[in-house]
């Protein structure tokens, strides 16, 4: 074998890998995009088009009727005032749900990273249990509950529920993060003579800016999505805009408008696509981070 | 007055007690060193003093009063830390300024004292930075400059050369000196590098499974060792030791070799049962084989280190380190005599392990 040949056979194993790569790449954006592109289309065709029954032709007329419709007028239930009013009803729910649920889980997640002993292990094995119990399973005690104390099916309550059921999950991410930083920083503070919440405010809190977005994208998103504790807690002044899309695609009066009901689906999706579009950096960045550097 | 007494301190964590009764009193402007092996709690007293840490016993008075129940804040130290602990998010500036933020110290002083700190360590150039874009160094600089900056009246270090290189080691060191004595202040200074505690410290503690063995000038630890660990950890090559027992002639007898120890200052009565012999590598001279007073021995190796040179013996069953000129050390034959130099040398229990 010559030289050249050599060369060429070590060079191939790399590009193969990477062409391998690509092509995996390829096919799973392909097949994860595909569904939405479906949507979208059919979103965008009038009815006449969606009665012929292809959902793979493309649209011949594209209109946005379809997403006026759902926006402004397509019927849930009884009113015919579209997705609208749900819009305003989860932005008020999910971002006092989620900046509470975040900032509490922080300083939780660092009291409980400062705290070694055996009761804080005892305290971390119950908050992952509380993780694992599935919610449907604590939903007639919280019902209780809120019914005593005059929060059932109101606003204030719908939010205490996605705060009450997120800590868990929000305490343990960050205690993860805080376990990692060292503990003099902690100790240095406490020597300056900054109280417990001082440090966590001045110090703590502004290196954990990755763990901070990654944990308010997914409380974003878990919180934006839900539909059960927005059924059940929220009243019917408060129904967040997941339960009005179902009540839009289940609407059994009049026919079925799978173009309104995929513009509608498409509207109720567009918060949570635009939040990983803008911060996918430092999500990937904070699920990447480990401790910080002092 | 002392500036601090430690009257007792005991700290356990568990089961395990970390640390026996330690008793020291620290004059003001004492530059003392706690020297010990990793793992002796070093650490541990030293968060004990400053706060960080409940000691379960004992008393921690500092310039007259007690402050045992006391958060750190309202004992007056400052400390820096092995890690160096700077706040990452903060500049500089902050991180030196933060403690008086706190205290509530006017904008101007604050100012005054920060640009005084960094004039004294030569970081006003880096006052606008994070501690993530500075070198180990000067990170370190800034940590020594955030504890002085509030002008306590004692520092407690625990470890902060640790991280660097030798050579920046070695001139810290200096610098810190010269710092202690332009400031005049307390400090307490935790170390396991014997070389640090010789040329630092006024008053050397050495530390040994939580106790306190010797608490003395470092010179006094060196060539009078309270304690057969502290002549075993202080000195370098580790001081010789031969085990043996004191006969009714008042003899020590080691290998049914009997050493005159005629010249040995004892701290009492000359004593009689098992004990053990030290010698550095010094207090030994290499003489004729079968000179008087002197037993015989083997040369093994000669290792040059420089300015002079270590001989390693086979002598009474042990291998012996002894301190020789380069010439000599190159000249040297294989049968020997060795002398021990016996008002140098150190003698101990076998029991109590405590110097005879
Ligand atoms: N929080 C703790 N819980 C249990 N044991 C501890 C704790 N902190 C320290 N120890 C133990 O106490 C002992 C002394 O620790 P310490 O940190 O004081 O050692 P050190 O002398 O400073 O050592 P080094 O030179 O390595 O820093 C060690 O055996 C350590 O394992
Ligand atoms: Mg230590």
């Amino acid at each position: 074998m010559t030289a050249a040949t050599v060369r060429r056979g070590t060079a191939f194993a790399p590009r193969a890998a990477r062409i391998g790569l690509y092509v995996f790449l390829v096919v799973s954006a392909v097949f994860f995009i595909l569904p939405l592109l479906l949507v979208i289309m059919n979103s965008l065709k009038p009815m006449e088009e969606i009665r012929q029954g292809n959902l793979l032709a493309l649209p011949v007329n594209p209109n946005l009727e379809a997403w006026a419709t759902a926006w402004a007028s397509a019927c849930t239930g009884l009113d015919c005032a579209g997705i609208r009013p749900g819009l305003w009803n989860s932005i008020k729910i999910t971002i006092p749900s989620v900046v509470i649920s975040t900032l509490a889980g922080a300083l939780n997640g660092y009291a409980l990273a400062q705290w070694k002993s055996r009761h804080a292990n005892m305290i971390m094995l119950l908050i992952t249990v509380g993780l694992f119990i599935p919610y449907q399973a604590m939903l007639y005690p919280t019902v209780k509950i809120l019914s005593t104390v005059g929060m059932f099916r109101t606003y204030a309550g719908i939010v205490f529920v996605h705060i009450i059921y997120g800590l868990p999950y929000t305490t343990l991410l960050f205690r993860n993060f805080y376990v990692g930083i060292p503990d003099e920083i902690s100790r240095a503070a406490r020597m300056e003579g900054a109280s417990f919440l001082r440090t966590f405010w001045s110090i703590i809190l502004p290196i954990s800016t990755n763990i901070l977005v990654v944990v308010a994208i997914l409380q974003f998103t878990g919180i934006w999505n839900d539909y059960l504790l927005g059924l059940i807690f929220a009243g019917n002044d408060n129904l967040p805009m997941t339960v009005q899309l179902t009540n839009i695609v289940g609407n059994s009066r009049g026919v079925a408008n799978p173009n309104v009901n995929m513009a509608a689906a498409l509207i109720t999706a567009i918060p949570t696509l635009v939040v990983y579009f803008l911060s996918g950096r430092y999500f990937v960045r904070g699920i990447a981070a480990g401790a910080v550097k002092g | 007055m002392s500036s601090i007494s430690l009257r007792k301190i005991k700290k356990s964590f568990g089961a395990l007690t970390i640390l026996h009764a330690v008793d020291m009193e620290i004059d003001k402007g004492e530059f003392v060193v706690i020297l010990g092996p990793s793992g002796c709690g070093k650490s541990t007293l030293l968060n004990v003093i400053a706060g960080l840490d409940e000691c379960d016993e004992g008393q921690i008075v500092i310039e007259g009063k007690d402050v045992s129940g006391l958060e750190p804040s309202g004992r007056g130290l400052a400390m820096v830390f092995q890690s160096y602990a700077l706040f990452p998010a903060m500049t500089v500036r902050r991180n030196l300024s933060f403690g008086m933020e706190i205290a509530g110290t006017p904008k101007a002083t604050v100012t005054e004292k920060v640009a005084w700190v960094a004039k004294l360590l030569q970081i006003e150039a880096l006052l606008d930075r994070k501690p993530g874009q500075l070198s180990g160094g000067q990170r370190q600089r800034v940590a020594i400059g955030r504890a002085l900056v509030r002008s306590s009246s004692i520092c407690l270090f625990d470890e902060p050369l640790s991280n660097l290189d030798a050579k920046l080691r070695a001139e810290t060191r200096v610098e810190l000196k010269q710092l202690h004595e332009t400031l005049g202040s307390t400090m307490i200074y935790v170390t396991h590098d014997q070389i640090e505690a010789m040329t630092m410290a006024d008053r050397v503690a050495v530390m040994h499974k939580g106790k306190v063995e010797q608490f003395a000038h470092p010179q006094s630890i060196y060539e009078k060792p309270a304690s057969l660990f502290v002549a075993g950890f202080v000195g370098s090559p580790a001081m010789n030791f031969l085990e043996g027992r004191m006969d009714d002639a008042g003899r020590f007898v080691t290998a049914d070799v009997p050493i005159d120890i005629d010249g040995y200052a004892f701290e009492g009565a000359r004593p009689s049962g098992e004990a053990v012999l030290g010698l550095r590598c010094e207090d030994i001279v290499v003489v004729e084989p079968g000179t008087p007073r002197s037993v015989p021995a083997k040369l093994a190796f000669t290792e040059l280190l420089g300015a002079d040179a270590l001989g390693w013996f086979d002598c009474l069953g042990k291998r012996f380190s002894v301190r020789l000129g380069v010439e000599a050390a190159r000249s040297m034959h294989k049968e020997v005599g060795l002398r021990f130099d016996m008002a140098k040398a150190s003698m101990f229990c076998a029991v109590s392990e405590r110097r005879l």
